[in-house]
């Protein structure tokens, strides 16, 4: 049976990997985003591809105020919800950050609070109609406080924490919550960085991971899979050795 | 986004290109225009399958389109699909083949970009019945640095139409094709493996054979001396007709860098040729296989590129008329020969009569003939001088997006419509290819 899947950032590199992967099983999308011309290009690309129906729905993570809206516009165009993605965010100008408080505030309620806000409202509809699965884009960044990067990864560490809380709850209403922890992806979110070559993935082969976890009812994956060593050396680190070190 | 090192398919000349890559449709014109602004001209880059210079900016600042790589529409009744230009050929196939159609006209790799098919108005191994690909190409939206976007088909903006296919990404970039797909009754070919002595013996097979099949193709042993020379394997092929649509899995092998020294010489091809020779003549007979193994047997070697080092190689392919093809290619193998030059794999193919609307396509109705060069300059430089003698004699001429070479004086002989492919050009845009041979 065709799968029923809301996606918020959905003309993310990712999420339309994703969306390319769940298609080849039949689907019916609602796609969620900023950009209207993007995500009914995107939209367009998943009907061709064989999605039954594919919807876009204009919204701005930022004001949590359309978040209801949104939700009932999927409900109404798809039904029941198999596969809720959250895949928006942007990636921090640390230094940006660093200077200016306003945006370090900006970067955290766009990567955490719009995700948290939607949980919180996506749970509730969730463990109503008891089952499907809850997928958020977190990432390695969240794992440890790195100096080049610690704001936005102080979000993706409240979105993994809020996640594995949530999946707890969720767990008893027979939903799965899987948090996911990309590292280097080759996205236009990444794009213009010195990013070392062999480490980076495509959203291509990060998507493949996702809907491979999502179909075994995973709880949290690294992802391309090595992640999982190099992470495990660096939460490893102790306190004194990892603040003296340029990461 | 950007990207950088990016390089032709031959790696020669080697001139690593910069370019801006627009993800969405909305962004490409603003690409265009800054490039061209910010260094004068540029020029669009699909997926780097062009051998030579053509597909390398003369700035080396490109626009890189691959990531336009959405389906627009496709009518499964009639078989008309619209794709953004930075799709490849393997992902429309992926797309469509299970609907049971298949691109009417197709290169020997699938890993070209519809806008890059279009631009160098590929042909394919059914040349003799379908033409080129420019033929199947209803409509394409094309962006230009100085005027509005505008759609071209044969009879809308006709001169910019004709201009575009095969016109090198000179006109404009090409933003989304509308392609006409050709109905199968399977994804399979039944196909034909016969040998051949020699190329008295290709010619008559593909006069008789090619009439009665969708495709026909020859690899010749261009090592083969005095009886053998010109021996080879000539295979034709016809769709199934088993109503089996798939999309062929592929077991795909890297070739994970370029050696510093090339392992393609003269003796571990002498040895190449004859296995090969002997591995495919074993195989004569008919089989029924996947469309990928027939079409795009090289894909299954990512990077085959790379087995020429780092000095990369050149493609030479020409195209002769039918009257003097025998001539032309009995010295063509001779000069080959003697130099002791060789290639890996070259591809003979009767070109047939059917018209491109394109104004520099490459095809014309005679033989054509690919062969592969690793890059020795001296060598190279001596032996093409002879070659192009002996096209430029034949009254054919050599194909734009397999050039590295081609002096300017043969190409504007070869392809007299240059001048008007130079009045449409895009004044943003100019390639290596171009500079080199029309100033």
């Amino acid at each position: 049976m065709d799968k029923n899947i809301l996606i918020v950032g959905g003309s993310s590199a990712i999420a339309v990997a994703c969306a390319r992967e769940w298609v080849k099983g039949g689907a019916n999308f609602m796609l969620a985003g900023r950009h209207a011309t993007r995500l009914e290009a995107v939209a367009q690309d998943l009907r061709v591809r064989g999605a039954g129906r594919a919807d876009t729905f204009m919204l701005d993570v930022n004001n949590f105020d359309q978040h209801s809206a949104m939700l009932d516009a999927a409900i109404s165009k798809l039904g029941h919800i198999d596969i809720v993605l959250l895949a928006h965010g942007t990636l921090s100008d640390q230094s940006e950050c660093e200077r200016d408080p306003q945006a370090a505030v900006r970067e955290i309620t766009v990567n955490a609070l719009s995700t948290i806000a939607l949980l919180t409202l996506l749970a509730c509809q969730f463990e109503v109609q008891k089952s499907g699965s809850i997928v958020v884009i977190s990432s390695v960044a969240g794992d440890r406080g790195r100096p080049s990067n610690y704001v936005y990864g102080t979000a993706k560490a409240a979105v993994t924490t809020f996640c594995e809380g949530l999946r707890a709850r969720l767990f008893k209403s027979n939903v799965k919550v899987l948090t996911v922890k990309p590292g280097f992806v080759d996205t236009p979110m990444t794009a213009g960085l010195a990013l070392p070559g062999p480490l980076v993935a495509s959203p291509e082969r990060v998507a493949a991971d996702i809907v491979r976890a999502v179909a075994r009812g995973k709880d949290s994956i690294y992802t391309p899979w090595f992640w999982a060593e190099i992470m495990l050396v660096i939460r490893a680190l102790p306190g004194f050795v990892f603040k003296r070190i340029p990461l | 986004m950007s990207i950088s090192k990016l390089s032709s398919w031959g790696h020669y000349p080697y001139a690593p290109q910069t370019g801006r890559a627009p993800g969405w449709r909305e962004s490409v014109q603003a690409a265009l225009r800054d490039a061209g602004e910010r260094f004068g001209t540029t020029l669009p880059f699909g997926n780097g399958r062009s051998y030579g210079d053509s597909c390398l900016a003369a700035t080396d600042q490109v626009v890189v389109l691959r990531g336009l790589d959405r389906f627009i529409a496709a009518d499964w009744k009639t078989g008309v699909v619209r794709a953004e230009a930075g799709v490849t050929l393997g992902e429309v196939l992926a797309l469509t083949v299970p609907h049971g159609w298949m691109l009417p006209v197709t290169p020997g790799t699938q890993f070209v970009t519809l806008g890059g098919a279009v631009a160098n108005d590929v042909h394919g191994k059914n040349h003799h019945v379908r033409g080129t690909f420019g033929r199947h190409v209803r409509r394409f939206s094309l962006l230009r640095s100085d005027r509005e976007p505008l759609e071209c088909a044969s009879n809308e903006h006709a001169d910019l139409y004709q201009a575009t296919i095969g016109g090198l990404g000179l006109t404009g970039i090409i933003e989304w094709v509308e392609l006409q797909f050709m109905p199968v009754a399977s994804s399979h070919l039944a196909t034909q493996t016969i040998p051949f002595a020699n190329l008295d013996a290709f010619l008559a097979l593909s006069r008789e054979l090619d009439a009665q099949h969708e495709y026909g193709v020859a690899w010749i042993d261009c090592l083969g001396r005095g009886a053998s020379l010109g021996r080879g394997i000539y295979m034709c092929a016809n769709h199934a007709s088993d109503l089996c649509f798939e999309t062929p899995r592929r077991h795909v092998r890297d070739v994970p860098f370029a050696p510093p020294w090339s392992p393609v010489n003269r003796y571990t091809l002498k040895l190449f040729n004859e296995f090969y020779y002997r591995r495919e003549a074993a195989k004569a007979g008919t089989a029924v296989v996947d469309y990928a193994s027939y079409f795009y047997p090289l894909d299954n070697i990512q990077n085959w590129n790379r087995l020429y080092g780092r000095r990369g190689f050149q493609q030479y392919q020409l195209v002769v008329p039918d009257a003097s093809a025998r001539d032309a290619l009995y010295a063509f193998l001779d000069a080959i020969a003697s130099m002791n030059a060789g290639s890996f794999l070259a591809v003979l193919k009767r070109c047939g009569p059917l018209v491109s609307p394109g104004l520099l396509s490459f095809p014309m109705q005679g033989i054509s003939l690919a062969l592969d060069f690793p890059q020795y300059d001296a060598r190279n430089t001596a032996l093409f001088a002879r070659l192009d003698a002996i096209v430029r004699e034949a009254g054919g001429r050599q194909y734009p997006a397999k050039d590295a070479h081609m002096s300017g004086d043969d190409f504007r002989a070869a392809y007299p419509a240059w001048q008007a492919l130079e009045q449409l050009r895009d004044p943003a845009l100019m390639s290596r290819f171009w500079l080199r041979t029309t100033r």
